[in-house]
């Protein structure tokens, strides 16, 4: 069913009785060419991708849960593309550029809002950094502007530009930046790979992998036995422990990130803002909540709920980049489990074992890649040859000497 | 959290940086064989479990001490906290 206005129109004038149901329920088959394991936005991005661009078929995606109810729900919603060095940068701008045409190809509403990103400036030493990787943005195909004070006081006049300890120098813009409605990522991959026969199985809890002589054979669910070609797991948050049923060790480490939603207020952010210095990052939701957050919480953690210190030091950030927003009453928190891998940089891969796939290590930057990371993978799913934006995503990167750290803060998950 | 400090009581986890899973105690011998391998999965690699995860806290705004922390990590709940020199010790360490 193809979503148009005179759809709507026609839907309105008959009482809406013609809507149905935007993806099947169907039991499991015994064997597929490929299983999916992780119905969360990555997940389902893959098999979208897989069936639309790679032509593949008997594809089924295994969720233990119901899709879009992990990750893919507990993020900040934020779309960017701007990051220093080679193995990152092509595949968040391949990222940013699905994303501008995903409504078009999903023929679903995931209200893409490109309203821009600022990470603000604070010293001279900053805004060089900050040009540097400006420069490495627009050499990759992004966009980047330096703002000086007086623009960003144009766009956001109620910072706090005379902070004693941060005042505001200026900051890096990226225009095409900005949020996405993230339920939407999740619920228009799942219609799109559901209607090119896509088999999305939820309440399905992968519970052990039958490898036998080097190659995998299926997997063993809460609803059985489910043979396959090949296995992807996208299942950031918990890769070690899926990973652990095949008898892998991960370079990651789980800990947890909270987030924040205040009470719906009329517009007054216009993008995206990030307050690095003070470990604060702050944009406005369709439906005005302000929502924001800071740092993970530091230690390993599977609870999906942080402590009081971070939400504290989230609090003080607020309070020092943007004063009035001590006026705004709260009205949600949470906490989302990330992979957070030695580099801060994620992998898409193939493991030792033949026909398994690995796709993971998000960090706290994996909503963002949803699409790049769903075609990626699909790509190496499909021809077993790593995509031409994901080719550093190695799980054997620490071994070569060949990782990716954007924060320079070696291998000490917590720090980046 | 609290942490229930061997020497000086319940402190705030404020107090503490974290370092991550107690392994890191057992650094590999550099001149055996198979050392580079040894390193590189010590280094990077973790076992990463839900439910019950022995791991370092260093006592870094107070006695600087390493603790062991023995928490369940799918509860946030404390178990056990240990002075690490005293488990390098019992493992055999010398003094």
């Amino acid at each position: 069913m193809k979503y148009s206005a005179a759809r709507i129109l026609w839907e309105g004038l008959t009482g809406h009785k013609g809507w149905k149901p935007v993806w099947r329920d169907p039991a499991p088959r015994p064997h597929y060419d490929i299983v999916i394991i992780g119905g969360g936005g990555h997940g389902l991005a893959t098999a979208h991708y897989l069936a639309k661009v790679y032509g593949q078929r008997k594809i089924a995606v295994l969720e233990k849960g119901w899709i879009g109810g992990g990750n893919v729900g507990r993020n900040t919603t934020i779309i960017r593309s701007n990051y220093l060095l080679d193995g990152n940068e092509p595949f968040y701008e391949f990222s940013l550029k699905l994303w501008e045409g995903l409504e078009q190809d999903l023929n679903y509403n995931a209200m893409v809002s490109q309203r821009g990103i600022m990470n603000l400036i604070h010293s001279d030493a900053q805004r060089d950094a900050f040009r540097r990787r400006g420069n490495a943005m627009i050499l990759n195909g992004a966009d980047a502007e330096l703002l000086t004070t007086e623009q960003v006081r144009n766009e956001a006049p109620f910072l706090n530009f005379e902070n004693a300890r941060f005042p505001i120098k200026g900051a890096l813009m990226q225009r095409r930046g900005g949020t996405v409605r993230h339920d939407a990522v999740a619920w228009g991959f799942a219609r799109s790979a559901d209607s090119h026969g896509v088999d999305i199985i939820q309440n399905c809890e992968v519970t052990g992998f039958k490898i036998e002589n080097g190659r995998v054979k299926g997997v063993e669910t809460s609803r059985g036995f489910i043979g396959a070609g090949k296995v992807g797991v996208a299942v950031a948050g918990n890769s070690s422990k899926v990973m652990a049923m095949a008898g892998m060790r991960l370079p990651i480490e789980s800990h947890v990130l909270q987030a924040f939603v205040s009470e719906g207020l009329k517009p007054i952010i216009p993008g995206v803002i990030t307050f690095g210095a003070g470990h604060f990052y702050v944009s406005q939701s369709d439906k005005g909540g302000l929502v924001f957050g800071g740092d993970i919480d530091g230690y390993n953690s599977y609870a999906q709920r942080g402590n009081s210190p971070v939400v504290e030091d989230v609090a003080e950030g607020g309070m020092a980049l943007m004063p009035i927003i001590g006026r705004a009453r709260l009205l949600r928190m949470w906490g989302g489990i990330m992979d957070m891998s030695m580099d801060g940089s994620p992998f898409i891969d193939r493991t030792h074992i033949e026909g398994l796939y690995f796709n993971g290590g998000w960090s706290y930057g994996g909503f963002k890649a949803t699409p790049a990371s769903g075609h990626a993978f699909a790509h190496l799913l499909a021809t077993d040859t790593p995509h031409d934006t994901a080719k550093a995503y190695r799980l054997d990167r620490f071994q070569s000497g060949a990782m990716i750290d954007e924060k320079g803060a070696g291998a000490q998950p917590n720090l980046h | 959290m609290l942490i229930n400090h061997p020497l000086l009581g319940p402190r705030d986890a404020q107090e503490f940086t974290y370092l991550g899973d107690a392994s890191l105690l057992n650094r590999p011998d550099g001149m055996a064989g198979g050392a580079a391998q040894a390193f590189h999965d010590y280094l990077y690699l973790r076992d990463n479990p839900t439910g019950e995860h022995r791991e370092l806290w260093y006592h870094e705004q107070g006695d600087r001490s390493w603790l062991i922390v023995t928490r369940n990590v799918s509860t946030h709940e404390i178990l056990k906290v240990e002075l690490a020199s005293d488990v390098a010790l019992s493992q055999g360490a010398k003094p």
